[in-house]
C-alpha cells in the first residue's frame, strides 16, 4: 500500500487534494522543541540530565544560555570538538526550540564524591565573588549565565582549564573575578558548584 | 558480479517457519504468516497497546519515550535476553582494554519499573499483520501498533563453507556478548607471529566505522603484546567506507609494522584448515579470523515480510518509520531503509536512538489523531584509533519533501589534535546513552 504525503499533494495543487490522502496522512507540523531536543539526549542524558562525567546537564538551563552557547558553538567563537560541527546543522530557530525545551526540564541533581573541605571553602568564595551572576548557589544564572549547580566536577574542571589556557573566552566580568584567585581556590569553587543540589 | 551476488540471498538456517516465510517473501508475496494456534498471552484490555520487539539501542528508547509522552498507552517490550550488551565500545573489550563487559551491559528492570513498561522475555518468531498479533515463544499477543527494532542478522550463503558453526571458530563479534568474548580469547591465546584477518562485508552494514576501529585496537594490542604478528584487513568495499583519512592516518603512523589493508571479499572459509579465501585470488592462512558476513535486517523482520524486494532492509517512511509494506508496523535502527536525499542515516546506535524518539513522538500523534511532526535527528559516533585517542563523525538530519537530508556532516580534524579529548567524550557518551536506555 502506498500512502501520500500531504506536502506532495499540496505541491500538486490544493484543489487536486483527495479526501483519502487527507484521511491517511494528516498535515505535518515543523519540528517541535521536543522533536529537536530529544535527539540531544544521546550525549546529554534524558531531558538533559547528564550521567557522563564530561557532559554538561542541559536540564533547567535558561533559554538565553542555551541559545548563546549554541550560537557560539556554531560560529566557532566557542571552541568545541563535536558540538560546533553539530550546531552547523541547526538554525537559530532550532536553538530557541532547544532553549525552550531544556529550560522547562527539572533541575538535574547529581551525587558526587567531593572533598568536604573544598566544598566549604568554595561556598565562601562563591558568595563573595560569583553570586552576582551565578544566582542561587549556581542553580540559576543571570541572563545567559549557565546553571553550574550539580554539574559533574570533571566537566567543570575541564571547562575551567579551557578558560585558563584561553581556549574558551571568559566574559569580562568573570575574568576580573577569576584573575586574583589561586588554582586551589578555583578548584574549591568548582567543588562547591558540583555539590549543590 | 558482486552486486548480483548481493541480490541473491537465501535465508540462513533457523526455524522452518522462518525459512518458509522467507521463501514466500522471495517470491514477492507477503508471507502468509498466521498467528496460528499459539495461546494468547497478556490479553489486551481497553487501553491502546504498542508492542516493541527488540530491547537494543532503538527498542528501549521507543518504549521509554512512548510512555514518557503518553501514559495512557500500554507498552510491552519483547526481548529474548535478560541483559543487553552494547556493540559500541565492544572493540575495547575485544582488544583487552576493558577487564570485562560490565561497562557495556545493561539490564531492563529499572527501565521497566520507572516507566511502567511491561517486559516480555521471549523470542518473537512471527507477526500476523492482518490480525495484529505477534507470535512469541511464550504465546501470541495483540497490538494496536507494533515497533520492530530487530538489529541485524547475517547473509552467509555467499561464503562457501560457512555454516551455523563457523562463528564458533571464525567469530564475527558483530553482535556483542559471547562472540566478543570468543574473539578476545582467541587473540589472547594466539602465539606471537600469527596472522589475524578481519573480513569487512560490502556496505551497507551495521556500524560503518566499526571494522576500522577494530583494526586499530587489535593492531594496538598486537603491537604491544605480540609484535611479530600481522593483521590483514580484507575489505569487500572499493575503499574504506568511514572516516577514511583518520583511520588511514592511524594505520600509517601507529601500526605500519603490524597492519595491512587489502581489497577483497571473503568468498570461502575453511575452519578446519584455518584458511580464508578472498576474491582477490589470495588465500590466507590464519591464526585468528574475524569474518564479518554481509548483513540484512534481523530474522523477525524478514519472517514478517517487512523487507524490500532484495530481502535485505525494511522500507519505512520518514515520519513515524512506519513500514511501507505493512500498516501499523514501524521499524527502527539498523534494519531500516529510509527515503533519503543525498545520504542515508548510518546504521549506528546513535541513529537508532534518535529514530526511536521520532517514532515515539509520531506514533503518539497518530494514535491521538494529532498532526505528526517533521523529523529532526542526530548521529554521533566515536571511534578509537589507539588506546588513548578517538575520532568522531557527526550528522544532523532533517526532512525535505519526505526524504531525509543531511544538514551538517563532519569528522574530527585530521591532525588528531583533539583525539585524547574525544576519547574521554566517547566514554561519557557511552555512559549517557546506556543510562538513557536502562533508566
Amino acid at each position: 500500500m502506498k500512502r501520500k504525503w500531504s506536502r506532495w499533494s499540496l505541491a500538486a495543487g490544493a484543489l487536486a487534494l483527495s479526501a483519502t490522502a487527507f484521511a491517511q496522512t494528516p498535515a505535518q507540523t515543523p519540528p517541535t522543541p521536543e522533536m529537536i531536543s530529544f535527539a540531544c539526549a544521546g550525549c546529554h542524558g534524558t531531558n538533559g540530565g547528564s550521567a557522563g562525567l564530561l557532559m554538561p546537564s542541559l536540564a533547567s538551563q535558561s533559554k538565553e544560555s542555551i541559545v548563546d552557547a549554541m550560537k557560539k558553538f556554531q560560529s566557532g567563537e566557542r571552541t568545541s570538538t563535536i558540538m560546533g560541527r553539530l550546531a552547523k546543522g541547526f538554525t537559530e530557530a532550532d536553538f530557541e526550540a532547544m532553549g525552550e525545551f531544556f529550560s522547562k526540564q527539572k533541575f538535574h541533581a547529581t551525587n558526587q564524591k567531593l572533598d568536604k573541605a573544598k566544598v566549604k571553602k568554595g561556598a565562601e568564595l562563591q558568595e563573595a565573588n560569583c553570586s552576582r551572576c551565578h544566582l542561587e548557589d549556581g542553580k540559576e544564572g543571570k541572563d545567559d549565565t549557565p546553571v553550574m549547580a550539580s554539574q559533574w566536577l570533571p566537566y567543570l574542571q575541564m571547562q575551567m582549564e579551557m578558560y585558563l589556557t584561553g581556549e574558551r573566552k571568559m566574559p569580562e566580568q568573570m575574568a576580573e573575578k577569576v584573575k586574583p584567585l589561586s588554582r586551589e581556590e578555583l578548584d574549591a569553587l568548582l567543588h562547591f558548584y558540583a555539590s549543590v543540589k | 558480479m558482486t552486486l548480483d551476488r548481493r541480490n541473491f540471498i537465501k535465508l540462513l538456517g533457523g526455524a522452518s517457519g522462518l525459512a518458509l516465510a522467507g521463501h514466500a517473501a522471495a517470491q514477492g508475496k507477503a508471507p502468509a504468516v498466521s498467528a496460528g494456534s499459539a495461546a494468547e498471552i497478556m490479553p489486551k484490555g481497553s487501553a491502546r497497546r504498542v508492542v516493541v520487539i527488540g530491547g537494543g539501542y532503538g527498542g528501549t528508547i521507543a518504549a521509554k519515550y512512548l510512555r514518557m509522552l503518553d501514559k495512557s498507552i500500554e507498552v510491552v517490550l519483547i526481548e529474548r535476553n535478560k541483559e543487553f550488551v552494547s556493540c559500541p565500545f565492544s572493540n575495547f573489550y575485544i582488544a583487552g582494554l576493558m577487564p570485562d563487559m560490565k561497562a557495556l551491559t545493561i539490564k531492563y528492570d529499572k527501565l521497566a519499573a520507572n516507566h511502567g513498561i511491561k517486559m516480555l522475555h521471549a523470542d518473537a518468531t512471527a507477526i500476523d499483520a492482518a490480525a495484529k498479533m505477534v507470535v512469541t515463544s511464550q504465546g501470541r499477543l495483540a497490538y494496536d501498533r507494533l515497533i520492530v527494532s530487530p538489529g541485524i542478522d547475517f547473509m552467509t550463503d555467499e561464503i562457501e563453507g560457512y555454516d551455523a558453526r563457523t562463528p564458533e571458530i571464525f567469530p564475527h563479534a558483530w553482535k556483542a556478548g559471547p562472540q566478543s568474548a570468543l574473539l578476545r580469547k582467541q587473540l589472547q591465546a594466539m602465539k606471537d607471529g600469527g596472522t589475524v584477518v578481519i573480513g569487512v562485508p560490502l556496505m551497507p552494514f551495521r556500524c560503518p566505522p566499526g571494522p576500522y576501529e577494530r583494526a586499530c585496537l587489535i593492531s594496538s594490542y598486537l603491537k604491544k603484546h605480540k609484535p611479530k604478528s600481522k593483521l590483514i584487513m580484507l575489505d569487500a568495499n572499493p575503499d574504506v567506507v568511514s572516516k577514511k583519512g583518520l583511520f588511514t592516518k592511524a594505520w600509517n603512523s601507529y601500526y605500519k609494522d603490524i597492519f595491512t589493508y587489502v581489497g577483497g571479499q571473503i568468498t570461502k572459509v575453511d575452519t578446519k584448515a584455518k584458511i580464508v579465501v578472498a576474491d582477490n585470488f589470495d588465500d590466507y592462512e590464519v591464526a585468528v579470523a574475524n569474518v564479518i558476513p554481509p548483513q540484512r535486517a534481523g530474522n523477525i523482520a524478514v519472517a514478517a515480510g517487512l523487507t524490500d524486494d532484495k530481502k535485505r532492509w525494511c522500507p519505512v517512511d520518514a515520519i513515524s518509520f512506519e513500514s511501507t509494506i505493512h500498516k501499523d508496523i514501524h521499524v527502527l535502527g539498523d534494519a531500516t531503509l529510509l527515503p533519503s536525499d543525498g545520504g542515508a542515516m548510518p546504521k549506528s546506535g546513535y541513529s537508532a536512538n534518535s529514530q526511536a524518539k521520532v517514532c515515539a513522538i509520531n506514533i503518539v500523534a497518530l494514535m491521538n489523531d494529532k498532526p505528526t511532526t517533521e523529523l529532526s535527528a542526530i548521529n554521533a559516533c566515536y571511534s578509537a584509533v589507539s588506546e588513548t585517542e578517538s575520532v568522531s563523525v557527526s550528522h544532523v538530519f532533517k526532512v525535505v519533501n519526505g526524504k531525509i537530508k543531511i544538514t551538517a556532516s563532519a569528522v574530527s580534524p585530521a591532525d588528531f589534535s583533539i583525539a585524547k579529548t574525544e576519547k574521554a567524550y566517547g566514554e561519557s557518551w557511552l555512559k549517557n546513552v546506556l543510562t538513557e536506555m536502562s533508566t
